[in-house]
């Protein structure tokens, strides 16, 4: 059968020793193997953006990586955002009071493109967010929706303490 | 308590932004085996031989299944829910590129994929039609008889019929057109054609079969669970209840997920392996299973010289596919408003649901009115253009309105037409200067409205469980893959219960727990279903009351539930069920197609566009979209905004850059990546005016409105485009290109060919 190595890669701040196949993709990894069904997948070619994590803080299509790729890297999905188990991030909540999302297949990978957006450019203007997420298609919205919640989000992470994304020093704390 | 009629969070949200919805794709069963499909490559051809060895002997490799498989233990695999025409694999003959052959089972689903790469399949292949025209002369045949599935009663005289593509002719006829065309000072005719598009839900096509010892379940991503359970069991001979289907949220379905699609195969091969067994279809798998219709539409008009029409003929062909689908529903219930949202005398509509060598086409967003509305509002617009009138005026002259027949003859009412074309106008700035650009960019604005009935008579029912401490919970078969259904229902179920609508549990779509429901589509649930749960709540108000009575608790005072249940059965215990039905009136059409009553409700749409053309490349940008819709008086006036403008962004997709591309009937563009969806560059701004009306019979007023954001946005394109540099766009989708050609043909000096 097929080939296997053995990685470690720490997903939401957790480390994880895994032997895989080589052939396993990230997204099949992450889904499969560490049951984090958040990470969706659409197109499976790159195109969509439903599967988008970052990888070492960078937004990364989990369907175009291997898992072999993230050994000795940091990955962080879609149940990474919120602070703990039962707060929203201020970029969650603002998808769900400006209705960011319809079906909500593509909306992890928007969600996860977005924090690496606002991390880099806290007080975006419109068409910074029309920039940032034109590699994230969506189905159901018309965007609209979504890039008024992302112009929210940065308003309310701006109004936070540090002003900066709550996520920022909790991607790296080992939980 | 005012629940409804509110901007209101959805109850799904929380999971859906973190990560925790159920989606079908997430579903693993212990012992589960994959399943992988190997297609026709061929579009129509006759199954000589399957070399499956290679792949039986692939390590890895549970079993490999084909249709003579299938049909030992289905001896009629045939499905389908307007005919009996689909083989769960394909027998004898196969149809389509693409059309399952057989399919690789393996505990990986890279070994099944595998496996699949080592079958090979050796056909006689058969001249193949494609064209919807073409397909009226039978000399090449899709099928030999007709198998109409005896569902629908005006299709049974279909049954046994052979040596025809013509899956369903409808014909309405309305006055006397040919005598009110001779009488009219302008006769005006034009062709329209669209082209063959595709949902693309984000969630691709997903079920798992689990085949229990006396039960067979079956998870799926469908919008109409009830449907599935009655078309699995009629196919193995069992009782509904020996089926079950269970629907969590789904990804985007746009009519898509309808009726049977992997169910039939996942079913049949969990009970030949006994085993659960999944099967989830790629992005370029699902250009092979269900599609949006091709058409050809030509429509002729007869118009006085004061700019009244008088007479209208509508002649559609629509290119189904290889399978029927609902393909022939299409065809019937969109011919009811074939002539437009006009009010003409004379009318009649000839709508043929035609059997072709492509892939499948179906419901998508509509039922087909897109493709009308494309046809007969660039025709209005043309014919306005001809007599020299303002396409405005000469609307506002012609549109139908409440209280007079419409080409059906059903009278229109709660139809908000005259206001929807206002609100556009209004947006538009119609009566103001417009700037029409300048050197090579020039800049025109058009304008379109339509009307669309709904699909009926169908049947929805609802059940509400009141628990003993007050709790709700409301059963519902709609499935809610994006729409908002179940935040909807809980508003409504909030509205009549006194109670705020986050804390009613909505449970959908498992048919061993939810009551029946016809399906999720064509923008009736909300009307329907809507129906059910108000009267479901309202039989449980009335049962709670009851129950304080017989607990002994005078009347019309207002105590808790919880206290009513302690008074009744002397702990908590016990609970309410509060159940409804909802089937609108209907009337068939007769032998003419008319009908005086054709719909429970009418829903009317709009759109008005503001675009930039590049005289040099063609390149058309959409400066302004303005959509406007009659939504009744909407329950969640958010969500009934994110309808409207997702709606209209799919369309701009329909209008300017989608089109699936055949090559010898083979998809040459099955990609996400070549096949071209909106994306947030290709978004003009977008403006989404809601207006509001009273449907009468609708839940507190309301109507479903999930596809009128669609109607207008095409033909409105096409007429700025012709204001804006005089050319005509006959076809879909308007590429730079072909405005490019139209350009240089005007200019006497056209394009080569290729």
């Amino acid at each position: 059968m097929s080939e296997t190595r053995t990685i470690t890669v720490i997903v939401n701040g957790k480390r994880h020793n895994a032997t895989v196949p080589v052939r396993i993709t990230l997204a099949d990894f992450l889904r499969h193997d560490l049951r984090l069904t958040g990470t969706h997948l659409g197109c499976e070619h790159g195109v969509c953006g439903a599967c988008t994590v970052l990888f070492d803080g960078c937004s990364a299509r989990a369907c175009l990586m291997l898992a072999v790729q993230a050994d000795g890297h940091e990955i962080m999905t879609v149940e990474g955002i919120p602070p703990d188990g039962k707060t929203l991030h201020p970029l969650q909540e603002a998808f769900r009071d400006n209705h960011g999302l319809q079906c909500g297949f593509c909306t992890p990978g928007i969600l996860t493109t977005l924090i690496e957006l606002l991390r880099e450019n806290p007080d975006p203007s419109e068409e910074d967010i029309r920039i940032g997420i034109s590699g994230d298609l969506c189905r159901c919205t018309g965007y609209h929706n979504i890039v008024v919640a992302a112009l929210d989000a940065a308003k309310r992470m701006c109004q936070a303490d540090d002003g900066r994304p709550a996520t920022d020093d909790r991607r790296h704390n080992d939980r | 308590m005012n629940q409804v009629g509110r901007d209101f969070p959805r109850l799904e949200v929380r999971a859906k932004v973190t990560g925790r919805a159920e989606y079908t794709h997430h579903l693993r069963l212990p012992g589960m085996l994959y399943g992988k499909v190997f297609r026709s490559t061929v579009p129509h051809g006759r199954i000589l031989h399957i070399d499956t060895e290679a792949a039986r002997k692939l390590p890895g490799v549970h079993r490999v299944i084909t249709g003579e498989d299938i049909k030992k233990l289905i001896p009629e695999p045939y499905y389908g829910p307007a005919f009996h025409d689909q083989p769960i694999l394909a027998l004898e003959k196969v149809r389509h590129v693409g059309e399952p052959v057989a399919v690789v089972l393996a505990s990986d689903p890279h070994v099944a994929e595998q496996g699949v790469q080592l079958i090979s399949a050796e056909y006689e292949e058969l001249p193949a039609v494609y064209d919807e025209v073409q397909a009226m002369k039978p000399d090449i045949l899709v099928h030999e008889v007709l198998k109409p599935a005896g569902t629908f009663a005006d299709l049974k005289h279909l049954k046994d019929r052979g040596g025809t593509n013509v899956a369903l002719d409808y014909h309405l006829r309305r006055g006397d057109v040919d005598g009110a065309l001779a009488k009219a000072d302008h006769v005006i005719e034009h062709t329209f054609k669209t082209q063959q598009c595709l949902h693309v839900a984000f969630e691709p096509f997903v079920s798992v079969a689990d085949p229990g010892d006396s039960k067979l379940t079956i998870y799926t991503a469908n919008q109409s669970p009830s449907f599935v359970r009655i078309e699995i069991a009629r196919l193995f001979g069992w009782p509904e209840n020996r089926v079950r289907v269970k629907v969590p949220y789904v990804g985007g379905g746009f009519g898509g997920k309808l009726y049977i699609k992997l169910e039939a195969l996942v079913a049949a091969l969990a009970m030949l392996v006994r085993r659960p067994v999944k099967i989830a279809l790629t992005m370029e798998e699902q250009f092979y299973v269900i599609t949006k219709h091709p058409t050809t539409f030509r429509i002729k008009s007869g118009v006085t010289k004061d700019g009244r029409i008088i007479a209208r003929s509508c002649e559609v062909h629509w290119n189904g596919g290889a399978y029927a689908d609902i393909g022939p529903r299409v065809a019937q219930k969109s011919g009811f408003t074939a002539a437009g949202p006009y009010d003409i005398d004379n009318v009649s509509v000839d709508s043929y649901e035609m059997y072709t060598n492509r892939t499948p086409a179906g419901a998508l967003r509509c039922f087909g009115i897109p493709q009308l509305v494309w046809a007969y509002e660039s025709h209005t617009d043309l014919i306005a253009r001809e007599i020299g009138m303002d396409p405005v005026e000469f609307r506002h002259k012609n549109l139908l309105r409440n209280g007079r027949p419409q080409a059906s003859g059903t009278i229109l009412k709660d139809a908000a037409i005259p206001e929807v074309f206002q609100a556009l106008v209004k947006r538009m700035n119609w009566d103001a200067p417009f700037d029409r650009g300048a050197g090579i960019l020039r800049r025109g604005r058009g304008i379109a409205i339509a009307l669309k009935a709904v699909i009926s008579p169908t049947t929805s029912v609802a059940v509400i469980n009141i628990s003993a401490d007050g709790s709700i919970t409301l059963f519902t078969g709609s499935v809610d893959m994006g729409q908002g259904s179940d935040t909807a229902y809980a508003l409504i179920v909030g509205e009549v219960l006194g109670v705020p609508a986050e804390d009613v549990r909505v449970v959908h779509s498992d048919t061993d727990v939810t009551p029946y429901d016809m399906g999720t589509l064509g923008s009736r649930s909300f009307y329907h279903m809507g129906n059910a749960v108000r009267l479901a709540a309202e039989d449980a108000r009335g049962k709670l009351r009851a129950l304080a009575t017989e607990a002994g608790l005078p009347e019309g005072t207002n105590y808790p539930p919880v206290e009513i249940f302690k008074k009744r059965y002397g702990m908590q215990a016990g609970n309410v069920i509060g159940t409804a039905t909802f089937l609108p009136t209907y009337s068939p059409p007769d032998a003419q197609g008319l009908s005086s009553n054709v719909t429970p409700f009418w829903m009317v749409g709009g759109a008005g566009a503001e675009v930039e053309v590049d005289t040099e490349t063609g390149h058309v940008r959409v400066l302004r979209l303005v959509n406007a819709a009659d939504c009744g008086k909407p329950i969640n006036p958010a969500v009934a905004r994110t309808q409207l403008s997702g709606a209209a962004i799919m369309q701009l997709g329909f209008t300017l850059s989608e089109a699936m591309h055949l090559d010898g009937g083979q998809v040459t563009n099955a990609s996400l990546a070549d096949y071209k969806i909106p994306g947030m560059a290709d978004i003009p701004p977008i403006e989404c005016e809601l207006v509001t009306a009273e449907q009468h019979n609708g839940p507190f007023g309301a109507k479903g409105l999930g596809e009128s954001g669609t109607f207008g946005v095409s033909p409105a394109i096409a007429n700025a485009i012709h204001d804006a540099v005089g050319v005509r766009i006959m076809e879909l989708p308007i590429t730079a290109e072909a405005v490019l050609r139209a350009l240089r043909a005007k200019e006497g000096r056209p394009l080569d060919d290729e």
